[in-house]
């Protein structure tokens, strides 16, 4: 690979040898600094990863006990008595209280301490510095800050978990009243201003990422890599990372708003309120005013966990189809169209709170626009697989996965954003279904599909394959049992969040279908164990990773085996073009294979080479010798 | 018992787990080999098309049996029509599922690697990507429109001068209802005046003329093929008002009432024929996550013929007639108990 690292100018080298230089000569790092408190973008997106994994398994273990209240009613649940305490009552069955505060803790983990920590905190971290080529993050500091505040946020909501009146209780929607009033559910006392000041710390977490992740994309790509080579994970990440900033500060305002409310007497959602034999003194204070505040970020949020996802498998399925992505472009474009769509379709969460009918219908409006940008994306998937050349790596299955998950829940969102049909269906298990398919399970597979590629590039080893596909097809098929029958339920109209449907006459089918869905989720869950062996073995035990193990283009496959801070021992590979030339007619008349990595230069390639890419050439070598940052201007 | 069998079945599966995985990391090694298209990929290759086929036939062969516990054809007029639009944008997606699902499993089989296979550099296509942009825009537009339309008929009538009018509040953990009695007017109400342990549990203000004739019965009766406006609140919490069988939802919000109008085509004993269920009952369910009781709060809903709500309502007695001791006494009174109790805090102050 050293061999085509001949495009830099003298210049350029000359200072990043004496960067390098620097490194050693200040960075004895000792343990804390390199291993705990550490600036490495690659590091901390290793710790992300490590801790979203954890909780992670946490929300999941957490689902298995509430679907085995659903799925088995009568069971006793004595045994987990010694990890539960009270939250299992004398008859040996789960606590109501303790039902809802897990489906609240399963919802905010899942939400946002694993798919956007975990996914987008890991990925953006380590894949931005690497893919773009820089050295690190623009500021290694703050980006150290935003792990450990991610960490604290995690330490404050796992303490409130040991509460003796519970965590948070009411959904992870947090509506007041219901989360103001410590008299209408335990889990709005102490757990609640935990769940506050643990979101708040976990806000600030994902602003110093996101502000950091930005400048990056801006300010640090190496010489060559224009808007339109990014690969499209940095693509997503940057959108992100924008979405982010915008739409967190406002959930800040609405938590701010609420800790208010709740501890100074404030009035600002609440209004009206009979509770516990007395009135309450708030008035003037709109209850519906927090969910619109609630869903201008909450919105947006689902982005926010699905872009990373979908950027990574963009990368994925054109690596491994061994062809271009189709439409770059407008791979680009959907992405913004969704992003800048996404800020304007919240109040589709509320058609029938009371909202104003006529805002109903401009909301259902605006969000099956999103629609097509979306369908976009998934034909552009599918159409890169067409006439490709696959190879089934466990990522490159996930990351089919994902399109198909994407798809199947994508399209019941059609059914649901349309305000008239979600008169019916609203707060059943056909959302339920919808957004575990198309945010939930989606965005888990491009997660799985990040640690199955990256892997390599993060532990300098492989993960098991075999064990990988056993993974995926567990995952995948267990996944589909859940979430598919679930819609019937919906169609039933079964409301989510119900301890228990048996109060109801028309709850009382299906008593099967829910068995057979908790015994699907417990089966999907287990074979996460098979993730978890593959993944710890594989960091002490895996086989050596070649340089760049599935013949990949981006620039991360051209650092060492494992790379220290700083990423390149060298000089930084400057870009020459997009990142995915695969399978490009005639390569091999320039004595490459399938593959042209984007830091070859066009005249290193004369024969397959297309017409406007000759052209460069002669743009490229001029550069050469003026040697500045000229390639930004065009 | 049940906790030792799970416990060995898993033991059980993770040691043969464990097993199988070192045979073939050790067989990999041995063989040495990394190469590309091995019979991982062929067999990967397969399952793309036999899970999906597979998935596809259990699908259609579950869906009938699944069928049957759907909710019956909606019992409201407005419920009628978003049911058709429901079925239609079902079968639409279900489509679009079949066919994008069909083609990215299809392609992921048909091109699963071989060595010198020609892979075509296909990167653009204006052509195809604005079909694919036109074509979902479309669909789209078509449902978006026919979405609004029964949206605005369902949601955005004046409710008639005859209207039946129904008061419906939540509180943890049950509904409470109230009709307003011959005048056809609810009496005016304010959270301040609820009192439980009095028994005024809707904070009616007496002193409003319309709220003597109020009353609150223990199921909600309504008229077969008359619109019923319902005036939806909450007292202390979100909840939401859920009629499965009339496709009828709208939160109930404290401080904030909200309605919702619709008209029931199909009386009680009507649904027991029907269905050929004779205990069957309309209910009332709450679908707002409002505390530990929230899948609890039942309530029933009683759809009559003309003569038999008539009959019904006659025999409603009002509220002030079992508890005459709340007569006149409403807002003013309690600004005057109010008045009276800063006074004897202030006198004390200066005291």
């Amino acid at each position: 690979m050293e061999l085509h690292n001949h495009g830099q100018s003298a210049v350029a080298e000359a200072h990043t040898h004496d960067h390098h230089h620097d490194e050693h000569e200040h960075h004895e790092d000792g343990f804390i600094r390199k291993y705990i408190f550490s600036e490495d973008h690659k590091t901390i997106a290793k710790q992300f990863l490590i801790l979203g994994l954890m909780w992670a398994f946490m929300g999941g273990a957490m689902s298995v006990i509430f679907r085995l209240q659903l799925g088995f009613p009568d069971f006793n649940l004595e045994w987990l008595r010694p990890i539960l305490g009270t939250w299992i009552n004398e008859t040996g069955k789960l606590e109501q209280e303790k039902y809802l505060a897990l489906v609240t803790m399963h919802g905010t983990i899942m939400v946002f301490f694993v798919l956007t920590a975990g996914l987008s905190g890991t990925f953006s971290n380590f894949l931005i510095p690497l893919q773009v080529g820089a050295r690190d993050m623009a500021s290694g500091f703050m980006n150290m800050l935003s792990f450990w505040f991610f960490f604290l946020a995690s330490v404050v909501m796992f303490t409130s978990l040991f509460l003796e009146t519970g965590p948070a209780s009411g959904g992870w929607v947090i509506y007041p009243p219901l989360s103001a009033l410590p008299e209408a559910v335990p889990g709005s006392g102490a757990g609640m201003t935990y769940w506050l000041i643990s979101m708040a710390l976990f806000i600030v977490s994902s602003l110093l990422g996101g502000i950091n992740y930005i400048t990056t994309v801006i300010n640090m790509r190496t010489k060559g890599l224009s808007f339109a080579r990014l690969p499209l994970t940095i693509w997503a990440f940057f959108l992100t990372a924008i979405i982010g900033l915008l739409s967190f500060p406002v959930l800040f305002a609405a938590a701010l708003l609420l800790i208010f409310d709740r501890s100074m007497g404030t009035s600002f959602f609440l209004s009206d309120i009979y509770i516990g034999g007395k009135a309450l003194h708030h008035q003037g204070g709109s209850a519906i005013l927090f969910q619109h505040l609630f869903w201008f970020l909450g919105h947006p949020e689902v982005y926010i966990v699905l872009l990373p996802a979908l950027g990574i498998t963009s990368e994925i399925i054109a690596t491994n189809a061994r062809k271009p992505i189709f439409g770059y472009r407008a791979m680009v474009g959907s992405m913004i169209g969704i992003g800048v769509l996404s800020f304007i379709v919240w109040a589709h969460h509320m058609f029938v709170t009371g909202m104003n009918p006529f805002l109903g219908t401009i909301f259902m409006l605006l969000t099956l626009i999103i629609a097509v940008p979306s369908a976009v994306k998934a034909f552009n998937y599918i159409t890169t697989l067409w006439k490709g050349n696959i190879i089934f790596t466990p990522a490159m299955l996930f990351s089919i996965g994902l399109v198909s998950l994407f798809i199947s829940g994508g399209v019941t969102g059609i059914v649901l954003g349309n305000n008239a049909l979600d008169i019916q269906l609203h707060d059943t298990y056909f959302v339920v279904a919808h957004f575990h398919l198309v945010m939930g399970s989606a965005s888990f597979f491009g997660m799985m599909a990040g640690v199955y590629h990256w892997f390599p590039k993060m532990f300098g080893r492989m993960m098991d394959d075999k064990l990988g596909y056993v993974h995926f097809w567990l995952t995948f098929i267990g996944v589909y049992l859940v979430f598919f029958p679930m819609h019937y339920i919906g169609i039933a109209g079964f409301p989510r969040r119900y301890y228990s449907f048996s109060t109801f006459d028309f709850g009382k089918s299906y008593a099967d279908l829910n068995m057979f869905i908790s015994a699907a989720a417990i089966i999907t869950f287990s074979a996460q164990a098979l993730f978890a062996f593959n993944f710890v073995y594989s960091i002490f035990r895996g086989r050596l990773a070649p340089l760049n193990p599935w013949d990949s283009n981006t620039l991360e496959w051209t650092t060492p085996r494992v790379p220290g801070h700083g990423n390149w021992p060298g000089a930084i590979p400057t870009v020459h073009r997009w990142p995915y030339d695969y399978s490009k007619p005639d390569a091999d008349k320039d004595g490459f294979t399938d593959f042209i990595p984007q830091h070859i230069p066009f005249s290193q390639t004369p024969n397959s080479n297309f017409e406007h890419e000759n052209d460069l050439i002669a743009k490229q070598e001029g550069k050469k010798n003026s040697g500045d940052n000229e390639h930004k201007h065009h | 018992m049940l906790t030792v069998i799970f416990g060995l079945i898993g033991i059980l599966i993770l040691g043969v787990f464990l097993l199988l995985f070192r045979v073939q990391s050790l067989v990999t090694i041995l063989r040495d080999t990394d190469e590309r298209g091995g019979l991982s990929n062929r067999i990967n290759g397969a399952l793309m098309l036999l899970v999906p086929l597979i998935g596809f036939i259990v699908a259609v062969y579950h869906y009938p049996i699944a069928a049957k516990h759907f909710l019956p054809e909606a019992s409201s007029i407005h419920g009628k029509e978003t049911d058709s639009l429901f079925w239609i944008t079902l079968t639409v997606i279900t489509l679009m599922f079949l066919i994008t699902n069909a083609g990215l499993f299809w392609f992921a089989f048909k091109y699963q690697y071989k060595a010198g296979r020609k892979v075509v550099f296909f990167a653009d296509d204006h052509k195809l990507e604005l079909i694919w942009t036109a074509v979902p825009a479309v669909i789209m537009t078509v449902l978006v429109l026919y979405g609004a339309l029964v949206w605005n008929r369902a949601m955005m009538q004046e409710p008639p001068k005859d209207v039946q009018v129904v008061e419906v509040m939540g509180k943890q953990f049950a509904w409470q209802v109230r009709y307003p009695g011959k005048d056809g007017k609810l009496g005016k109400y304010d959270f301040r005046l609820t009192n439980d342990a009095t028994g005024n549990e809707f904070g009616i203000d007496f002193e409003d003329k319309n709220s003597e004739d109020d009353f609150i019965p223990r199921e909600i009766h309504i008229p077969v093929n008359k619109p019923v406006l319902l005036k939806i609140r909450a007292r202390d919490v979100l909840h939401s008002v859920f009629m499965p069988h009339f496709r009828v939802k709208m939160d109930a919000v404290p401080g904030m009432p909200t309605q919702f109008m619709f008209t029931p085509t199909k009386t009680t004993t009507d649904m027991r024929s029907q269905l050929g269920n004779p205990n069957f009952n309309y209910e009332l369910a709450c679908t707002e996550v409002c505390g530990k009781g929230h899948f609890a709060m039942r309530y029933l809903i009683v759809v009559d013929d003309e003569p038999d709500y008539k009959k019904w309502l006659a025999e409603q007695k009002p509220f002030l007639e079992e508890k005459p001791e709340f007569k006149g006494k409403g807002m003013k009174s309690l600004r005057k108990k109010n008045v009276a109790a800063n006074e004897e805090i202030k006198t004390k102050k200066d005291i």
